[in-house]
């Protein structure tokens, strides 16, 4: 066991240095080897797919066997899933008929969970306001409310002049622009340190105690 | 193509800032840095420890970022807190449950809870179904993560990782089944619907932070001294950047 933590410790070393320099230094061998190690990495994220629709099933089968709630939607999902795999097998994923399932079923079932969370996000604002009410909070719904405004015509008035041509642009490209950066460029630092704890080994997502 | 010097630059700095933070690690073993109390932070360590209390357990999603794609760092900072959440409960009977809208980050995920299973020396038999994968477009990966929240006894959510809007419909239901949520993502308008709907929020480079804060070991809490370096230096390099411009050299 800890043979194998340390052999892919040292793997995931190799292999991560070996890519970072390839992205640093764009000549050969790194730059190649940093191509081919993606490619890989991209064909193994494909048939990691099918393990994971293995997990899935796995955890479904588990829900039917112990006649846990809702049990029936684990049946359900698992014959869909078993009919959509076959379908797309014996089809092809370009098919017109595998087109229409999606767009028959997976694209409506999706947009209803959008219309949904429209509504719980109106919810959530209100709640916020009892459950966060400081100055932030009362210019974070201002900041929505104003954007609202400058980007949907309202009935019989249409269009608001001034917010829509002034405040909405100088808010979201001035004012949000700057603060998104911001946040951006430490999302990026953090990004940074991460990767380089699992050089360093700190982090083993891939395992090892 | 990036021209050489430009990329020697690049990765000068990074090796430095790897050294950096292995220097700090090993220099302030001793006396190991303080950091500013994050309340969110302070609220996750009283509900680990009421979900051990009570046999309760926490769920973590640590969202549908790709291993290969370039949001994959805060599916690993969801995985270096998963790895430390499941050692804190593993005096629990139930062992937290880690939620994926990403094949390969599922499987990251059985890993590192099995890794934390074997250190913790229980003698149950590990369940590989506490990593799930429950959906691989956005909204499938949040529908299949709600029975979860409902069904299975979970006290806390946390949520660490890449998401898009879909996040709003975990956050509702955590919100319902009255449990304590503590969130952040990378993604900016997730950190927008979070903002309005989340109990505790971290935002931006603060979800990189969650392992030093979870006491994860001495590298997090370099790597947090070093992030803030690296933030003087972009803040010098961009007020550099206004001065020359100013003048009319660049």
């Amino acid at each position: 066991m800890k043979l194998r933590g340390l052999l892919s410790t040292a793997f995931a070393i190799a292999f991560g240095l070996i890519v970072l320099l390839g992205y640093f230094l764009e000549f050969q061998p790194f730059y190649g080897l940093r191509l081919i190690f993606v490619e890989w990495a991209v064909i193994l994220a494909g048939f990691a797919v099918l393990v994971g629709l293995g997990n899935l099933v796995t955890v479904h089968i588990k829900k039917i066997r112990a006649r846990e709630k809702g049990g029936f939607y684990g049946l359900l999902l698992i014959f869909s899933l078993l009919m959509t795999f076959l379908a797309g097998l014996a089809w092809g994923p370009e098919h017109p008929n595998m087109v229409l399932l999606f767009r028959t079923v997976q694209f409506p079932v999706e947009a209803s969970l959008m219309a949904l969370l429209t509504v719980s996000l109106a919810y959530a604002s209100v709640r916020m306001l009892r459950r966060r009410l400081n100055l932030f909070s009362v210019v974070f719904l201002g900041t929505v409310l104003v954007i609202l405004l400058g980007t949907a015509s309202l009935p019989l008035l249409g269009d608001v002049p001034f917010v829509g041509d002034w405040v909405r642009p100088f808010v979201s490209q001035v004012i949000a622009g700057a603060g998104a950066r911001g946040i951006l460029i430490g999302v990026a630092l953090g990004t940074l340190t991460t990767g380089l704890r699992v050089l360093l080994g700190a982090d083993r997502p891939y395992g090892g105690k | 193509m990036t021209p050489l010097w430009l990329g020697l630059v690049g990765l000068v700095l990074v090796l430095v800032s790897g050294g950096a933070m292995l220097g700090l690690a090993v220099l302030r073993r001793k006396t190991p840095p303080t950091f500013r109390e994050i309340a969110a932070f302070q609220r996750l360590q009283d509900a680990i420890g009421r979900a051990v209390e009570d046999g309760s357990r926490l769920h973590l999603s640590l969202g549908r970022g790709g291993l290969v794609s370039p949001q994959n760092a805060s599916a690993l900072a969801g995985l270096s807190a998963l790895r430390r959440l499941a050692s804190l409960t593993s005096a629990s009977d139930n062992p937290p449950v880690a939620t994926a809208g990403d094949a390969g980050l599922a499987m990251l995920s059985q890993e590192t809870l099995y890794s934390a299973h074997l250190a913790s020396l229980v003698t149950t038999a590990f369940d590989p179904t506490t990593g799930r994968l429950t959906g691989l477009t956005p909204f499938s990966y949040a529908a299949g993560a709600l029975p979860i929240l409902s069904d299975e006894n979970i006290s806390a959510s946390i949520l660490l990782g890449n998401f898009g809007p879909e996040v709003g419909l975990l956050t509702e239901a955590d919100e319902r089944q009255g449990m304590f949520t503590l969130a952040a993502s990378d993604s900016l308008s997730a950190q927008a619907i979070l903002y309005a709907s989340a109990e505790e929020l971290l935002i931006g480079e603060e979800l990189f932070a969650s392992g030093a804060y979870l006491n994860a070991g001495p590298l997090h809490k370099s790597s947090l001294i070093v992030q803030d370096w690296l933030r003087w230096l972009v803040i010098v390099a961009l007020l550099l950047g206004f001065v020359l411009k100013l003048a009319g050299v660049l």
